[in-house]
């Protein structure tokens, strides 16, 4: 009984943590951008703008919250949901220091390629639930794109479970202190930059973000959402990129280890290193134009496959002989 | 595209039959620039059929021209293309004086084309931040902006507005300029290229911006002459035809300037023909600059240019009656703008733009006529368009630069 309270807490104390974390990421996300583009961001709600995500949180909250004629609203008012609860649910499995994960499960890198890939339900549903033929065509781009981009990624995490022999994370961080890199971004330097490009494209990012161009299909997928329902899709997608960000430093850049430890914040390399892959995120976002369509499947297939395919068999096969 | 009878007599009949999906695209639509309605037929994501619909902007410009008089006229030659409006007063300003037979001044003139080429700017450098933005490049947006926000700042200071301008008068220019329009004119054009540099390394090695623009909407240089297409959309295809060398008006003829043209016809080349027109402007802008200092002390408006509010009717002083079997001779209206046509072309920033106007004597015109290239233009895009997906199809309406305030007029 002790032990469900206790969980329940951490449960709620992580909870609250990636939220506020999501939140001052849009906040992160807007300020850098705009420094990247000699503007200045949001800075009329509090101190330098910094209590801008509450006050778009507030606004978004209190909207009316409009359900056009002619939807499918079961599938309409379910589809957020799915995003949202499977793009968050991967945080339970993120090990932030070695004797802090909430559900430390031996399957935890196939849950979260699991989990991330259902997430795409929620858009598919949704393009196809708004009775919008923008929408419809976003959702129809996010499947094709979500199936293609998670083999890429797979194959990319593969070599890392190759490595480590084990698709616990934690084995797979304690995997990398022992080894003779310390991380395995240098062994699998190829596999890094193929799991960075995939999830980027998984979490429908710039220069990925074809469901939703806005120049083409005006919001796509989410055009017919209005309100918090709206917010609900840009939580996931910001939730997202956190998940994704965590899994690139525990599978890559060796978790909660850094070059000296730090007293008092066992965390504090993990946020370091998970800070620095979310500017990149946003640094990619303010820097590249958008692929095409057909152009991104090419990507995906003829490109990031194919090296994901020769790294797993290069890594194989080095495991063999050494 | 299948009518809608047709489509009830194959579903009469029985026939195997698809409905092709349509979408509509526009009129209020983050990338149509405005509000350019194309209602597309789409096989996946390529378009089959596109079909532009405009006349959502339609303000009558033409006809409310023909009810106010010449001067006022050019202030409805603004709102046809409010991005570069000094390119259509100059235009409507050539028509007229060629009606009335004006002379202008020369410092006028030199000024007419500073005008006229800082326009052009203006005009290039919004093209290029909507064109990136279109195909998802936002930080070029503002990087453009920002330079954008400097000339209208000239603009500012020579005449007081900053997209509306009139800076263009029937017969020279409004005012001169003063000695600090001229200091910043000089720096900015020393700045400038510079600026250019920056935008290009932001995109032209960005691998995503090539594969984005080469190949897409290639138009040949006989259909690009067919289509009637002009400006960078002509010379993009490798047509070496530029208003202000043809025939050339203002201060053209004396300045030095190269006409970049294209070879492939495709969207990067369009891109690449802008970018160095860019360079161009601002040499002519330097040229002109420097030619001012020899025409100190000019007027800017010509001697015989028309007062502001034109009078209706010149009455002739009545002759004196000549006593002759009772016939009384009565002095008729002499006209104030002599009878006749005229027509002028300018290369605006768009394309070529020109004005034919019909005088009837009176302070008004008889006819106003505007050919203005967006119009053509919009009217390439299902030839451009065809078998290309929905995201080149915004990248082409970026390259054709439009403004639907200058097709719908």
């Amino acid at each position: 009984m002790d032990k469900l309270i206790f969980t329940v807490i951490a449960a709620v104390i992580l909870l609250v943590i990636a939220l506020l974390h999501v939140a001052y990421l849009t906040y992160a996300e807007r300020k850098i951008i705009a420094r990247m583009q000699q503007r200045l961001g949001p800075n009329r709600v509090g101190p330098r703008g910094l209590l801008q995500p509450i006050a778009d949180m507030l606004k978004l909250l209190t909207k009316e919250d409009i359900v056009p004629y002619g939807v499918d609203k079961p599938i309409f008012y379910i589809a957020p949901l799915i995003s949202l609860v499977c793009a968050g649910t991967g945080v339970a499995l993120i090990p932030l220091w070695e004797k802090f994960v909430l559900s430390n499960i031996n399957v935890g890198l196939l849950f979260i390629l699991a989990l991330s890939s259902l997430s795409a339900y929620g858009v598919i549903l949704s393009g196809w639930a708004s009775n919008s033929r923008y929408a419809f065509l976003g959702g129809l781009r996010a499947s094709a794109q979500v199936i293609s981009y998670e083999i890429a990624m797979s194959l990319a995490l593969l070599s890392v479970v190759l490595m480590a022999g084990s698709l616990n994370l934690i084995d797979i961080v304690k995997a990398q202190i022992s080894s003779p890199y310390k991380i395995y971004l240098i062994p699998q330097i190829i596999a890094f930059f193929v799991f960075i490009i995939s999830a980027i494209a998984e979490c429908n990012r710039v220069p990925f973000d074809l469901p939703e161009a806005e120049t083409e299909l005006v919001a796509g997928y989410f055009v017919e959402y209005s309100a918090m329902r709206f917010s609900i899709f840009y939580l996931a997608e910001y939730f997202g990129m956190v998940v994704m960000s965590a899994l690139a430093v525990t599978c890559f850049l060796g978790g909660w280890v850094g070059p000296f430890e730090v007293p008092y914040i066992p965390f504090f390399w993990f946020l370091i290193k998970l800070y620095f892959i979310l500017f990149v995120y946003i640094w990619v976002r303010a820097t590249l134009p958008r692929y095409r369509y057909d152009q991104l499947m090419g990507l995906g297939w003829k490109v990031l496959i194919p090296i994901g395919i020769v790294n797993l068999f290069l890594t194989a096969f080095l495991k063999l002989i050494v | 595209m299948a009518t809608y009878l047709e489509i009830n007599k194959k579903q009469v009949n029985g026939e195997k039959w698809e409905e092709p999906f349509y979408l509509n695209m526009g009129p209020q639509h983050p990338s149509t620039h405005g509000v350019l309605r194309l209602f597309l037929e789409l096989e996946g994501e390529t378009i089959v059929n596109c079909t532009p619909i405009i006349g959502y902007l339609h303000r009558g410009v033409e006809k409310l021209g023909e009810n106010l008089n010449y001067n006022q006229a050019i202030v409805l030659s603004d709102r046809l293309d409010y991005i570069a409006s000094a390119a259509n007063n100059t235009a409507f300003a050539l028509a007229f004086e060629k009606l009335m037979n004006l002379e202008v001044p020369r410092r006028a003139k030199l000024l007419r084309t500073i005008a006229c080429e800082m326009a052009r700017i203006c005009n290039h450098l919004l093209w290029l931040a909507t064109h990136a933005l279109d195909i998802g490049a936002m930080t070029v947006f503002l990087y453009c902006f920002r330079d954008r926000e400097w000339l209208l700042n000239i603009y500012e200071k020579i005449c007081g507005a900053r997209l509306t301008h009139t800076y263009v008068r029937v017969g020279g220019v409004r005012q001169d300029f003063t000695q600090e329009i001229i200091d910043d004119l000089y720096k900015f054009t020393e700045e400038f290229p510079s600026r250019i540099y920056d935008y290009e390394t932001l995109i032209d090695v960005n691998r995503i911006w090539l594969k984005r623009t080469k190949g897409i909407a290639v138009v040949p240089p006989e259909d690009a002459i067919n289509l009637g297409l002009t400006g960078p959309c002509l010379r993009g295809s490798g047509v070496y035809y530029d208003v202000r060398k043809f025939r050339p008006y203002d201060a053209y003829g004396e300045v030095n300037f190269v006409v970049p043209t294209g070879k492939n016809g495709d969207t990067y080349d369009r891109y690449r023909v802008r970018m160095e027109e860019l360079r161009q402007s601002n040499f002519i802008i330097r040229q002109c600059l420097d030619k001012l200092p020899e025409t100190e002390g000019e007027p800017v408006l010509a001697e015989n240019a028309p007062d502001l509010l034109m009078p209706e009717k010149i009455k002739k002083p009545e002759p004196k009656p000549v006593p002759k079997k009772g016939v009384i001779f009565r002095g008729a209206d002499v006209p104030v703008v002599p009878p006749g046509e005229a027509f002028a072309a300018i290369e605006s920033p768009k394309g070529e733009l020109s004005v034919y106007v019909v005088s009837d004597g009176s302070n008004k015109p008889w006819r106003l006529r505007v050919r203005t290239p967006s119009f053509v233009h919009i009217s390439a895009i299902p030839y451009m368009a065809k078998n290309h997906m929905i995201a080149d199809l915004v990248a082409i309406i970026g390259t054709l630069d439009i403004v639907l305030g200058d097709s719908d007029r």
